[in-house]
C-alpha cells in the first residue's frame, strides 16, 4: 500500500499566548447560543462511556435536544466501566509538589513528545474540576480516616495524584455519568437509543448531519439527523482480536466517519499493558488486565536459563533473573508500560518465558508477603488475587502470578482540532475515539481524565461555538438516502457470501497477524509482510465468510462480521502508519530505531508531527502532517535507567 | 405485613405467658382468663378490652393474610414463565415455607378457637371453665389433638424464626451490625414460644397436670 | 471435557420457546463458560444453524451485561461470580448443564438468553442520581465524608446492574438492585437533599415496572456477583417508610 503526502495542517484553532490562558481565551472567544435557540438545536452523541455519557448529560442540561446511542442494552455498560486503576488530577491535596504544570509536564513527557502542548495543558487544568464534579455526584472515591480523599501514586508518577475507588474507578465514574444521563433522559432533554449500532455518518453540504444506525433487536435501519454529531465510541484495540477491551469495542463508527472524510491520526500508536493474565489456549476470547498497582510490590522475573521447566518454587534465587531491576535499577519494576512490556517480550523471545507457550513472566509476591505479611498483602491486593485465581485456577499466594503484555489502549483515533472538531465540520470526536492528548503513549490514569474532561467541560463549550450558527435546516434527502443504501447493501453483501468460515475465525487470524507484525515491536519487514497479507485475508473474508441468520432480527453474527470487515481496513492503515514512522516513540517501537542499549530512539527532526490520514476511495491514502512545537517542555529522550 | 405480624407476635407472647399459668393450678389459670375479661373494670364494661384486643387481632390476621396473598399474586405475575431448573442459594428452608406455614397456622387457629374458646369440639363444651376445657382437651386419650398442636406450634416457630427477623428488615430497623443479634433474637423468641406453648398441653397429655 | 447442554431457545418475544439439547466436545477446563458457548456457536454457524444469542461485553465481571441461569442458579453456583468469570473447571466431565435466561415479566426475553433489562434504567431515571449540573460543583474537599460511610456507600455502589437478583428472587423482586443505589446515595452527604424523595420515587417505579415484592428470602444477595448486602434493603425500607410518613 502506498500513500501520497498532502498539505500539512497548520492551524489547530488553539489560541496563541501564554499556555495558562489559552483555554480561558478560547472559552471567552466561543460564541454563545441563546437559550431559546438551544431547544431548536439537535445533537447526536454516539457512545455512552465516560466521554459520551458525560457529554450527552451535559449537553442535555444546557438545553440542547440530544439523542444518545450505544450498542449495549444500557448506557451504563460502556467499556469505561472496566477501568480499574484511577484518575489523575492536579489537585495537589497531598502538598507533594504537584501542580497543573507538573501534570502537564509529566503527560507531555510520558507521551514521548508526540502530544500537543495546548491540549495537554487544558487537560491538566480541567482535571481539577472533574474530581469536584464526580464527588458532588456521589462517586465514592477512597477516603482517609479524616474524611478527605485518598490518592495514590500510579504508573511511576513521582507525586500522588491518582484518585481511585478501590479497583473500580472507571465503574464508579461511569455510574456517575450514567446517572447524570438518566436524569436528563427523565427530564426529556436526552432521548436514549440502546442496542443501536452506528453504521454510517450522514454528511450533507459539507457538514456532519446525522447517523445511520441499525436497531440491533429488530434489524431496522434508522436515520437520525441533527445539527451536529459527536462520536465517543471508544478505542479500537480489538483489531488485535485479543485485548483487554470489551468484546464489543469496535472501530466501525470512526472508520465509517473516516471514509466520509474525517482524518485518522496516528493509527499505529497502541498501548500494550504489561500486566495481563497470559493466554491459556486457542479458544481464548479476551485478555484480562491485572491492575498495574501490583507492580508496586510484586517482583518480575524469569529463569536465567532458557527452557527451564522447573516449578517456580524450585528455582533458586541465583538462577532467577529479576530483569527489570537489573536493567532499570532506578525504576525497577515500576518502569512505564511500554518499557515493561517490551522487556517481557524480549525475555520471552530469548526462550525464557514461562507458562503455556513460553509466553509469560512471573510476578512474584513472595518477598512482599515475607516483608509485609500475608494479611497486609491480602488487604491491598486481595481482590486482584481472587480474580487471578478465578481465571487461572492458581493461587498467587503460593505460586507466583504469570503475566504477559496485552493490547490495552489506542492512542490513535480521528484527528480533532483544539475544539475537538474533526476535519468534517459538525463532527466532534471525544474520548478514546479521537487521537487524544496522550501522544505516543498514555500515562496510567489519564484516559479517564481525558474522557471526562472532553465530555463534561471541553466539548459543551466548543460545540456551542459551532452550533451558534445553526440550526442548519433541512438535511439533503439524497445524502441521507445514499448513506442508508450504502449501509443496507453492505449488510446484504455480508449475508450473501455464505462461505465456510465464521467472522470470529477471520478476526482471530487478523489479530494474530497484527500482534505478530504490528505489535510490541515493528520492523519494516514485518510491516510490509502485514501489508501484503491483510488485503489477501480481507479478500478471503469477503469471499468466504459465513453469516447465519437474517438482517431483520437480533443477529450477533452479523454484528460481528460488520465489525471485523472494518477492522481489516483499519489494520491496513495502522500498518502503513507504522511503516512510515521509522522512529521509535512511546507505544510504537521500530526495531530499526534503537540506541546501543536497545532503548527506543526517537527522531524529533523528522517525526515531531501528528500523522493525519485522509481517506481516498480509489487512490492512495493522503498523509497530512501536523507539526508539533514544544515551547514549554523541552524535548528530551526518556530515560528510566 | 411486618406491623400485623408484630401485633400477632406480641399477642402470642402474652398468650403463651398466660397459658403457662396452668402450671400454677386451675385457679390461677381461671383467674387469668377471668382477669382478661374484667381488665380495667369498673372503668370499662366486662370484656371491653378483650373485645378490642380481639378486633385488633382479627384485623391483623386479615391484613396479614391479605398482604401475603397480594405478595404471592405479584410474585406470580412477575414470573409468568417458570424455571425448568431452580435451586435455592440462600441457606435456610424457613424462608421458603412462609406461605405454607401461614396457611397451616390459620387452619390451626380455626380448630383452636372451636376447641378452647367456643368448646365446640371440646369434650367439656362451652359451659365450662377454661381450665377444665384445656385439661379435658389435651387428655391423653385425645393424643392426636396434642399432636396437632405440636405440629402447628412448631410451624409457628418456623414462621417466626424467619418472620421476626424479617419484620425488622421490612421496617428498616436492621443493618449489618445487627443481623446476628436479630437472628438470635428471632430464634430465641420463636423457641421460647414453642416451648412455652407446648409445655402445658404436653404436661396435660402426659399427666403432669391433672 | 464433554458436556450436554440444555439451552433455552426462543427466536423472539412472540415465540413460546423451548429447551434444546446440544453436545459440546473437547471443552478445556480453563475455558470460561462463555468461551464454551463460543465453541458451540462457532459450530452452529458453520452448520447453518442459528447460534445461541447471549449478552456479554467486558468478559471480566464488571459491565453486568452477561447473565444466565445455570443449573437453576443465576450466574451459576460459584459465589460472587458473573457468568463470564465462571470457568469450566468447576464442572464435571460428562455433566448436563441447563441454561436459561433471567425470568421475570419486567425482563422480557429478546432472543434465547438475551433479555431486556431497560426497567432498571427507568428505576434509576426515577431518582437514582444527585442533581448536580456540570461545572456547579464545590471543591471536592469541602465536604468530608467519614471513611466508614464512604466504604459502606462503596459496597452498595458496586452493583453492576446485571439483574441476577431479580432472576433469583422467588418473588421476582428488584429490591436488591434498587436498594443498592438508594443506599449508596443515602450514606453520602451529597445524597441527603434528595434522599427521601429519591427512595420514594425509585421504589414506586420499581413496583410500577411489575417487579414482585420482597419477602426477605435473601436469594438475591446469595447470587449477587458483587455481594451487595441485604441490609441495603433495610436501608431502602427505612427511607421509603420515612418518605411516606412525610
Ligand atoms: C481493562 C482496562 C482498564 C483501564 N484502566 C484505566 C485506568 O485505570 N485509568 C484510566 O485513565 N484509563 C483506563 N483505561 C482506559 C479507559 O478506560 C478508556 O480509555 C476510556 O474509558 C474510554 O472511554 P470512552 O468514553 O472514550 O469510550 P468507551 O467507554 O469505550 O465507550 C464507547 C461507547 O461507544 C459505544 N459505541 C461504540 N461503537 C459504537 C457504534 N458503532 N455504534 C453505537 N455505539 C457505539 C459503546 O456502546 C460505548 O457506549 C482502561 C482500559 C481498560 C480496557
Ligand atoms: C394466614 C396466615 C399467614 C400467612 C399466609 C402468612 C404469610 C406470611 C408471609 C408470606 C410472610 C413473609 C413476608 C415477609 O417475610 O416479609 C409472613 C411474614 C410474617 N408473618 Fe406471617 N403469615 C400468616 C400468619 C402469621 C401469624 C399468625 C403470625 C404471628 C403469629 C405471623 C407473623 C409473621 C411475621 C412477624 C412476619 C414478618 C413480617 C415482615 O417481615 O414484614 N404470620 N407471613
Ligand atoms: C398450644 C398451646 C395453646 C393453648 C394451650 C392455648 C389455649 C387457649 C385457651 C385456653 C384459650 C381460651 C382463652 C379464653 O377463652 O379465655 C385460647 C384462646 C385463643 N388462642 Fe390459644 N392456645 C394455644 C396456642 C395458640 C396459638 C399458637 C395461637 C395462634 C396462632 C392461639 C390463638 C388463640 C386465639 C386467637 C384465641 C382467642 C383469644 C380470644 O378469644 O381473645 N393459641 N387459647
Ligand atoms: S444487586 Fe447484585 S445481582 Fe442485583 S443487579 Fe446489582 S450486582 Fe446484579
Ligand atoms: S431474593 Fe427477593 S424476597 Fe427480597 S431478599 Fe431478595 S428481593
Ligand atoms: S460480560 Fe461483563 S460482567 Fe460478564
Amino acid at each position: 500500500m502506498n500513500y501520497v503526502e498532502g498539505a500539512p495542517i497548520r492551524d489547530t484553532k488553539a489560541p496563541a499566548g501564554p499556555i495558562e490562558e489559552r483555554w480561558e481565551k478560547r472559552k471567552f472567544g466561543a460564541k454563545l447560543v441563546n437559550p431559546a435557540n438551544k431547544r431548536k438545536l439537535n445533537v447526536i452523541v454516539v457512545g455512552t462511556g465516560l466521554a459520551g455519557g458525560s457529554a450527552a448529560a451535559t449537553l442535555g442540561e444546557l438545553g440542547y435536544r440530544v439523542k444518545s446511542f450505544c450498542y449495549q442494552d444500557t448506557p451504563r455498560r460502556a467499556h469505561s466501566i472496566a477501568a480499574q486503576g484511577g484518575i489523575n488530577a492536579a489537585k495537589n491535596y497531598r502538598g507533594d509538589g504537584d501542580s497543573i504544570y507538573r501534570l502537564f509536564y509529566d503527560t507531555v513527557k510520558g507521551g514521548d513528545f508526540r502530544a500537543r502542548e495546548s491540549n495537554v495543558y487544558r487537560l491538566a487544568q480541567v482535571s481539577v474540576n472533574i474530581i469536584d464534579q464526580a464527588v458532588a455526584q456521589g462517586v465514592p472515591f477512597a477516603r482517609e480516616y479524616g474524611g478527605l480523599l485518598d490518592t495514590r501514586s500510579f504508573g511511576g508518577a513521582q507525586v500522588s495524584r491518582t484518585f481511585y475507588a478501590r479497583g473500580q474507578t472507571g465503574q464508579q465514574l461511569l455510574l456517575g455519568a450514567y446517572q447524570a444521563l438518566e436524569r436528563q433522559i427523565a427530564a426529556g432533554t436526552v432521548e436514549m437509543f440502546t442496542r443501536h449500532e452506528m453504521l454510517d455518518l450522514i454528511v450533507a453540504d459539507g457538514r456532519a448531519r446525522g447517523v445511520i444506525v441499525r436497531d440491533m433487536v429488530t434489524g431496522e435501519i434508522e436515520r437520525h439527523v441533527a445539527d451536529a454529531v459527536v462520536l465517543a465510541t471508544g478505542g479500537y484495540g480489538n483489531v488485535f482480536f485479543l485485548s483487554t477491551n470489551a468484546k464489543g469495542c469496535n472501530t466501525t463508527a470512526i472508520w465509517r466517519a473516516h471514509e466520509r472524510g474525517a482524518y485518522f491520526a496516528n493509527p499505529c500508536y497502541t498501548q500494550i499493558h504489561p500486566t495481563c493474565i497470559p493466554v491459556s489456549g486457542e479458544y481464548q476470547s479476551k485478555l484480562t488486565l491485572m491492575s498495574e498497582s501490583l507492580r508496586n510490590d510484586g517482583r518480575v522475573w524469569v529463569p536465567l536459563r532458557k527452557g527451564d521447566g522447573r516449578a517456580p518454587g524450585d528455582i533458586p534465587e541465583d538462577e532467577r533473573d529479576y530483569y527489570l531491576e537489573r536493567i532499570y535499577p532506578a525504576f525497577g519494576n515500576l518502569v512505564p508500560r511500554d518499557i515493561a512490556s517490551r522487556a517481557a517480550k524480549n525475555v520471552c523471545d530469548e526462550g525464557r518465558g514461562v507458562g503455556p507457550g513460553g509466553l509469560g513472566v512471573y510476578l512474584d509476591f513472595r518477598d512482599a508477603i515475607g516483608r509485609l505479611g500475608r494479611d497486609a498483602v491480602e488487604k491491598k491486593y486481595g481482590n486482584l488475587f481472587e480474580m487471578y485465581e478465578r481465571i487461572t485456577g492458581e493461587n498467587p499466594y503460593d505460586v507466583p502470578m504469570r503475566i504477559y503484555p496485552a493490547v490495552h489502549y489506542t492512542m490513535g483515533g480521528l484527528w480533532v482540532d483544539y475544539d475537538l472538531q474533526s476535519t468534517i465540520p459538525g463532527l466532534f470526536v471525544i474520548g478514546e475515539a479521537n487521537f487524544s492528548d496522550h501522544g505516543a503513549n498514555r500515562l496510567g490514569a489519564s484516559a479517564l481524565m481525558q474522557g471526562l474532561a472532553d465530555g463534561y467541560f471541553v466539548l459543551p463549550t466548543t460545540i456551542g461555538d459551532y452550533l451558534a450558527a445553526g440550526p442548519f435546516g433541512e438535511v439533503d434527502e439524497e445524502a441521507v438516502a445514499a448513506a442508508e443504501i450504502k449501509v443496507r447493501s453492505r449488510i446484504d453483501r455480508l449475508l450473501a457470501v455464505n462461505g465456510t468460515r465464521t467472522p470470529d475465525s477471520f478476526h482471530r487470524e487478523l489479530g494474530k497477524l497484527m500482534w505478530e507484525y504490528c505489535g510490541m515491536e515493528r520492523t519494516e519487514q514485518s510491516l510490509r509482510k502485514a501489508l501484503e497479507r491483510i488485503p489477501e485475508l480481507r479478500e478471503e473474508f469477503w469471499r468466504d465468510v459465513k453469516v447465519s441468520g437474517t438482517a431483520e432480527e437480533l443477529n450477533q453474527v452479523l454484528e460481528k462480521a460488520g465489525r471485523v470487515a472494518d477492522f481489516f481496513d483499519l489494520a491496513e492503515l495502522m500498518c502503513l502508519d507504522a511503516l512510515v514512522r521509522t522512529e521509535s516513540c512511546g507505544g510504537h517501537f521500530r526495531a530499526e530505531s534503537q540506541d546501543a542499549d536497545g532503548e527506543a530512539l526517537r527522531d524529533d527532526e523528522t517525526f515531531a508531527h501528528v500523522s493525519a490520514w485522509e481517506y481516498s476511495p480509489e487512490g492512495e491514502p493522503v498523509l497530512h502532517k501536523e507539526p508539533l512545537e514544544y515551547e514549554y517542555v523541552k524535548m528530551t529522550q526518556r530515560s528510566y535507567k | 405485613m411486618a406491623v400485623t405480624g408484630a401485633v400477632m407476635v406480641i399477642f402470642l407472647l402474652a398468650h403463651m405467658l398466660g397459658n403457662v399459668k396452668i402450671f400454677f393450678g386451675r385457679e390461677s389459670f381461671n383467674a387469668y382468663a377471668h382477669g382478661l375479661r374484667t381488665l380495667l373494670e369498673p372503668m370499662a364494661p366486662y370484656r371491653l378490652l378483650l373485645t378490642v384486643l380481639e378486633i385488633v387481632l382479627v384485623v391483623s390476621v386479615v391484613a396479614h393474610m391479605w398482604a401475603a396473598i397480594s405478595l404471592a399474586r405479584r410474585a406470580r405475575k412477575a414470573r409468568p414463565v417458570k424455571y425448568v431448573a431452580k435451586k435455592s442459594q440462600a441457606g435456610g428452608y424457613t424462608t421458603h415455607i412462609m406461605r405454607f406455614g401461614g396457611v397451616t397456622i390459620v387452619l390451626f387457629v380455626v380448630w383452636h378457637l372451636l376447641d378452647l374458646t367456643f368448646g365446640v369440639v371440646n369434650p367439656k363444651g362451652f359451659d365450662s371453665t377454661p381450665a377444665d376445657r384445656m385439661i379435658a382437651g389435651f387428655d391423653a386419650s385425645r393424643w392426636w389433638v396434642t399432636l396437632l398442636y405440636v405440629v402447628a406450634v412448631v410451624m409457628i416457630g418456623l414462621h417466626l424464626r424467619h418472620g421476626i427477623w424479617s419484620a425488622f428488615q421490612t421496617l428498616g430497623l436492621a443493618n449489618r451490625a445487627r443481623y446476628r443479634a436479630l437472628k438470635a433474637v428471632a430464634a430465641l423468641v420463636s423457641a421460647a414460644l414453642v416451648i412455652g406453648f407446648l409445655a402445658p398441653p404436653l404436661a396435660i397429655t402426659f399427666g403432669v397436670i391433672k | 471435557m464433554n458436556l450436554t447442554l440444555k439451552v433455552w431457545r426462543q427466536s423472539g418475544p412472540s415465540d413460546a420457546g423451548r429447551m434444546v439439547t446440544y453436545r459440546v466436545e473437547d471443552v478445556s477446563p480453563d475455558m470460561s463458560f462463555l468461551e464454551m458457548l463460543d465453541v458451540l456457536n462457532e459450530r452452529l454457524i458453520l452448520e447453518g444453524d442459528d447460534p445461541v444469542a447471549f449478552d456479554h461485553d467486558c468478559r471480566e465481571g464488571i459491565c453486568g451485561m452477561c447473565g444466565m441461569v445455570i443449573n437453576g442458579v443465576a450466574h451459576g453456583e460459584q459465589r460472587a461470580t458473573t457468568t463470564c468469570q465462571l470457568h469450566m473447571r468447576h464442572f464435571e466431565d460428562g455433566a448436563t448443564i441447563t441454561i436459561e435466561p433471567w425470568r421475570a415479566a419486567p425482563f422480557p426475553v429478546v432472543k434465547d438468553l438475551v433479555v431486556d433489562r431497560s426497567a432498571f434504567d427507568r428505576v434509576i431515571q426515577a431518582g437514582g442520581f444527585v442533581s448536580v449540573p456540570a461545572g456547579s460543583a464545590p471543591d471536592a474537599h469541602s465536604i468530608p465524608v467519614r471513611k466508614e460511610d464512604a466504604d459502606d456507600a462503596f459496597d452498595a455502589a458496586t452493583c453492576i446492574g446485571c439483574g441476577a437478583c431479580v432472576a433469583a428472587c422467588p418473588n421476582g423482586s428488584a429490591s436488591l438492585f434498587t436498594a443498592a443505589k438508594i443506599t449508596h446515595l443515602s450514606l453520602l452527604p451529597q445524597g441527603q437533599p434528595e434522599r427521601l424523595s429519591r427512595a420514594k420515587a425509585m421504589v414506586d417505579q420499581m413496583d410500577a415496572e411489575g417487579f414482585g415484592g420482597c419477602t426477605n428470602t435473601g436469594e438475591c444477595t446469595a447470587v449477587c456477583p458483587k455481594g451487595i448486602p441485604l441490609d441495603t434493603i433495610a436501608q431502602m425500607n427505612s427511607d421509603y417508610l420515612k418518605a411516606n410518613a412525610k
